[in-house]
């Protein structure tokens, strides 16, 4: 079971726990997060990264933070589960990479990257996984519009006589 | 040989008999992306039995295929290799736009998803419904038969006469207002990091 404090005091005082129902969730700096993270998995055994997505809390009232993206990780000896969550902010949003401690971060990261434009430092291979390579936009950013800037129709017309 | 008889009932005689050949033996091209797809497996399979119009031979080489049915939704990464498949399909070739995504984008007006293939390939059928019923299908493989004993002729001659996009414009006001928007922002000196992070600013 991870210990608050202890926590606090190997990493940041700035750490806090909340629960939703049986949840616990732990708000944690940027800049520790990589510490914190490598910490879990050698010395509380969170062998398991479940999934590392993102928020955008752009017009969310009372959100601090533009982004957070959030780390679930799981212990698969005790069933031990945590969310990890890190406030990012822009022009630049960049995290560390957590690929070195989990493999299975590779593609949750470029999702991340390809969705958010949040980029991660020390990933082997950050590029695009779900939009083509020549997208420019992060679209599930909340100031890109759902419809999209006209990428979706941007290409040339065959016309029967013409195929 | 018919000596004697003036020369375009003979030509007329070898449309019909070409039209009758290939609307009996139309092979598809299964371009299935999405819950469409089974509706059209469902089609192919025993108790629908496509073979009954002589459509049965699904092929995944477009260089074997007559028929491209495009079942599902299109979207942007995927309509490059839909056009692709679509000019490797030797003449003469018709498409079939099976359900309503495939028709008009359906429900998905997103970012991602084009809103119908006949803005950027030409359709000659379109099946509605999410998803169609095979019998829908059935019912579009009859009336693709007809259209061909109907207007086909040996050399294609039908098809050269299609020099325009069968669908809607690719661009709809709206879009274009939104590039507009876009260029505007570019052109001001802000990226869109400088002008949501201002956003954020503000709001704080």
């Amino acid at each position: 079971m991870v210990c608050l404090t202890e926590l606090q005091q190997k990493f940041s005082s700035e750490i806090t726990e909340s629960h939703f129902r049986d949840n616990r969730r732990l708000d944690v700096p940027a800049a520790a997060v990589l510490p914190l993270l490598t910490s879990l998995k050698s010395d509380y055994g969170f062998n398991m990264l479940v999934d590392l997505t993102a928020v955008d809390w752009l017009e969310y009232d009372g959100a601090p933070d533009r982004f957070s993206v959030i780390y679930l990780l799981l212990n698969v000896d005790s069933g031990e589960r945590l969310a990890i969550r890190v406030p990012v902010n822009l022009p630049d949003a960049l995290l560390p990479s957590v690929y070195s401690l989990w493999r299975g971060a590779d593609w949750m990261e470029r999702e991340v990257w390809d969705m958010f434009g949040i980029s991660f430092s020390g990933h082997p291979d950050l590029r695009r996984i779900l939009m083509p390579e020549e997208f420019d936009a992060f679209p599930l950013r909340k100031d890109y519009p759902l419809k999209g800037r006209g990428e979706r129709h941007n290409f040339p017309v065959i016309t029967r006589s013409g195929s | 040989m018919a000596v004697g008889l003036p020369e375009n009932i003979f030509i007329t005689k070898l449309d019909a008999a070409a039209n009758w050949a290939r609307s009996n033996s139309l092979w598809p091209m299964p371009f299935a992306t999405a819950c469409c797809g089974i509706e059209l497996m469902a089609t192919a399979a025993s108790r629908h039995d496509l073979a009954r119009f002589g459509a049965e031979v699904m092929r995944f080489s477009p260089r074997q295929c007559d028929l491209l049915i495009v079942a599902g939704r299109v979207v942007m990464k995927m309509l490059p290799v839909l056009q692709r498949i679509w000019l490797q399909m030797p003449e003469p070739k018709w498409c079939i736009s099976m359900g309503a995504c495939a028709c008009s984008g359906g429900v998905f007006d997103t970012y991602a998803v084009v809103q119908g293939i006949d803005r950027f390939i030409p359709v000659d059928m379109y099946v509605p419904g999410c998803p169609p019923r095979p019998e829908q299908l059935l019912q579009a493989v009859m009336d693709m038969q007809a259209k061909v004993r109907r207007t086909g002729t040996i050399m294609g001659r039908e098809f050269a006469i299609r020099d325009m996009p069968s669908g809607p414009a690719p661009f709809d006001s709206d879009e274009r207002y939104r590039i507009e928007d876009t260029r505007l922002v570019q052109l001001g000196g802000f990226s869109a990091a400088a002008t949501s992070a201002g956003r954020g600013a503000t709001r704080g």
